[in-house]
């Protein structure tokens, strides 16, 4: 189902902060995970444990303190401003409260990636915009302001411009904290589909369990700002409190086999 | 009442005159302001605590120059200026002459205009373009001056309205426009007539900027 290659690889990642009084908090405090392609990983643990952290050391929207983010096979943590900038086309990301550019049309956000690294003609940014919308279903809406849509298709056209430049993988900061239930699972059916049809590594970080469970392959279990447990969703035991509530939210019927046609 | 009709028809030529000398001296302050203000806008908010260019060296004298120009009356500007006036504008009288102080009073003006309205735009969005892999300068044109667009307008509009009055100051240094029109012939004068009509005009004109301006801002604000 994967290959053994792994895609993406953080190394002894640290990462702290200073605080008012004058003190340091260590929201990551070493922390190496591998992830192989096409693989949904969780990152899993309560507010404060560092979850959010650790996904933004991935794209280097934090700089780690210490250790290294392999990309791809590009090392991350080598790469001058203007080659991470590069780098970041195959790095999507999604966040909880979508930020799109309120005052650009749907067509014209899912096109901000692929213009701003240029090389590309209009005729090619125009047609990839039309591929990335009829993927998450919002072709329809290319036209539309943010304004005029719910947040459910906030969502999806935050996903589309995430994939427009091709990303190989897809960071996702809690994507669905801001929705309701049911449009939580439409987004879990997109991701899921997104993975399906173009083969994208999804890195996904939430404190909701369910869609954890919902999605994931494999999830890290973080404390403290430390990977307290690994689990693969289909383990039958873990060693965890929140990895053991984790398992015993597991639908039925494994969700990411393949659902559509 | 006939009386002063007929002061106002023998007056309408000046009328015309001192509003050509008032858009002049206005069309040159916000030109100013938006060419040279706007640049500083957007680098006093990049470098400001927080931001992507972040820089104390740069953010306090930039932040002083900006507080020290706008603590100024402007009436001590005009007066303090008037030797720069005569290099730059070859003259110290004249709408041309007072477009100088005007557009170095409306300079840092627009500037922290511009830089509170750039702090508006949520973090999140600026976040999201640098994952993108967007640069410093992709930013402000795609994202910063997209977002704040509305509130760039309506600042304008705010300058716009507060220069018309400064312009009416600047008539005291031989700048001409309205305002010198109103005090020549209204005040020293006692031409009633003259008065209430420039005050007149003068009130049309700030109701159609910010009628524009409202409606531009409008037009621009899809959030």
């Amino acid at each position: 189902m994967m290959s053994a290659a792994p895609l993406l690889r953080l190394a002894g990642l640290r990462k702290s902060f200073a605080l008012p009084d004058g003190g340091r908090f260590d929201a990551v405090r070493g922390v190496s995970l591998t992830v192989h392609a096409g693989e949904i990983y969780g990152i899993a643990g309560r507010s404060g444990a560092g979850k959010s952290t650790l996904l933004r050391l991935v794209n280097l929207l934090e700089r780690p303190d210490a250790g290294s983010v392999t990309v791809d096979g590009q090392e991350l943590t080598a790469l001058s401003k203007r080659e991470l900038r590069a780098a970041r086309q195959n790095i999507g990301m999604i966040f909880q409260g979508f930020h799109l550019l309120q005052n650009a049309t749907v067509a014209d956000n899912v096109a901000f990636p692929l213009r701003i690294h240029g090389g590309r003609t209009r005729a090619q940014i125009a047609r990839r915009v039309t591929e990335c919308l009829d993927l998450v279903g919002l072709l329809d809406k290319a036209a539309s302001f943010p304004a005029q849509l719910s947040g459910g298709q906030k969502q999806r056209v935050a996903i589309a411009r995430a994939l427009a430049s091709g990303p190989a993988v897809l960071l996702c900061d809690e994507p669905t904290s801001a929705l309701d239930a049911e449009t939580t699972r439409q987004i879990l059916r997109t991701l899921a589909d997104v993975r399906q049809r173009l083969g994208v590594t999804i890195l996904i970080v939430s404190h909701e369990l369910d869609v954890l469970a919902a999605l994931c392959d494999r999830v890290a279990i973080v404390e403290d700002g430390l990977v307290a447990e690994e689990l693969r969703l289909d383990q039958p035991r873990a060693t965890t409190a929140l990895g053991r509530e984790l398992l015993g939210l597991r639908p039925a019927t494994v969700p990411q086999e393949r659902r559509h046609a | 009442m006939h009386e002063q009709l007929t002061q106002l028809v023998e007056l309408l030529p000046e009328l015309w005159t001192a509003l050509g000398q008032t858009l002049t001296m206005l069309g040159i302050g916000l030109a100013a302001a938006v060419l040279l203000g706007g640049p500083l806008g957007i680098l006093l908010f990049l470098v400001s605590p927080g931001q992507s260019l972040a820089n104390r060296w740069l953010a306090a004298p930039l932040g002083w120059f900006v507080n020290t120009v706008r603590s100024l009356p402007f009436i001590v500007l005009l007066v303090a200026l008037v030797p720069l006036t005569r290099v730059i504008a070859g003259t110290s009288i004249g709408p041309l002459a007072a477009a100088v102080p005007l557009s170095c009073a409306a300079i840092p003006y627009f500037a922290r205009l511009v830089e509170q309205n750039l702090r508006e735009v949520p973090r999140g969005v600026i976040e999201a373009a640098h994952a993108m892999g967007a640069s410093e300068w992709q930013i402000v044109l795609r994202v910063l001056l997209v977002e704040s667009r509305s509130g760039l307008v309506l600042a304008l509009t705010v300058l716009a309205i507060s220069f018309l009055s400064y312009s009416a100051v600047a008539g005291v240094v031989g700048g001409g426009g309205i305002g010198d029109l109103a005090i020549r012939y209204g005040y020293y004068r006692f031409e009633t007539g003259v008065m209430v009509a420039t005050v007149a005009l003068l009130v049309v004109i700030v109701q159609l900027i910010q009628l524009t301006g409202n409606r531009v801002a409008r037009h621009l604000d899809k959030r």
